[in-house]
C-alpha cells in the first residue's frame, strides 16, 4: 500500500457496468511528509474518503477484492490515515511526525 | 521480497474490515547496506515487527493476504520477516 492525497474526483457517465455507484478518486501519491511524489492516478474508493483527505491505497489485483466482486480495478483506496505514531523519531518533516 | 526500515505505525480509524487488527506499518525500502531506496510504502505486519526494525516485506498480493491470514483482500504488501542480520559474501 502507498500514501497519497485524494485530489480530486473523476465523474464518467459511460461506464463498466460493475463500476456503477462506485466513488472515482483522483489521488497524488505522496511521501511520508506530504510531497507529492509520482504521477496521479484515479482509484476507486472503499473506505468513503473525501478530498484533500490523506489515504493509503493498493495497487495491483488485490486492489478489486476491496470490492468481493468483480469490479474492474487496479487501484483502489483502502483505508483513510488519522496520523502516523513514530514512538519519538519523526516520520515525515513535521515535529509531530503526523501526515496531516 | 525486500529490505525494509520501519519507520512508524499509522492510524487509520476508517479502513477495510480485512485491515483491522493488523498493525499497518510505514516502511523505507533500503539497500542491504542500510542506506534508503526509493519512497516509503505502507504494509501490514504479520510478525509483530515494530519501529526501528529492519524487516523483509513481501510484495505481491497473494503473498501479502496469506501471510497476513486475509485471503481475498485488498492487501499488496505484508511484512513477512524481522531480519536479524544480512551477510553479505
Amino acid at each position: 500500500m502507498m500514501l497519497a492525497k485524494v485530489i480530486g474526483n473523476v465523474v464518467a457517465s459511460a461506464k463498466n457496468a460493475e463500476l456503477l455507484g462506485q466513488k472515482l478518486l483522483l489521488l497524488q501519491p505522496v511521501t511520508r511528509d506530504g510531497t507529492p511524489s509520482g504521477r496521479p492516478l484515479v482509484a476507486i474508493d472503499a473506505v468513503g474518503a473525501g478530498v484533500h483527505e490523506t489515504v493509503y491505497w493498493c495497487r495491483g489485483r488485490e486492489a478489486s477484492l476491496a470490492f468481493g466482486s468483480n469490479v474492474p480495478a487496479d487501484a483502489s483506496v483502502v483505508g483513510i490515515v488519522d496520523g502516523i505514531t513514530t514512538h519519538g523519531a519523526p516520520a515525515g518533516g513535521r515535529k509531530t511526525g503526523r501526515t496531516r | 521480497m525486500i529490505l525494509g526500515r520501519v519507520l512508524g505505525e499509522v492510524v487509520a480509524t476508517q479502513k477495510h474490515p480485512s485491515h483491522q487488527g493488523r498493525k499497518i506499518l510505514l516502511v523505507q525500502p533500503v539497500h542491504p547496506d542500510d542506506s534508503e531506496r526509493g519512497d516509503t510504502v505502507l504494509a501490514l505486519d504479520a510478525v509483530d515487527a515494530g519501529v526501528g526494525d529492519r524487516v523483509l516485506v513481501v510484495q505481491e498480493g497473494f503473498a501479502a493476504m496469506t501471510a497476513a491470514g486475509r485471503v481475498q483482500a485488498p492487501i499488496d504488501m505484508t511484512i513477512i520477516g524481522v531480519v536479524d542480520a544480512v551477510e553479505m559474501l
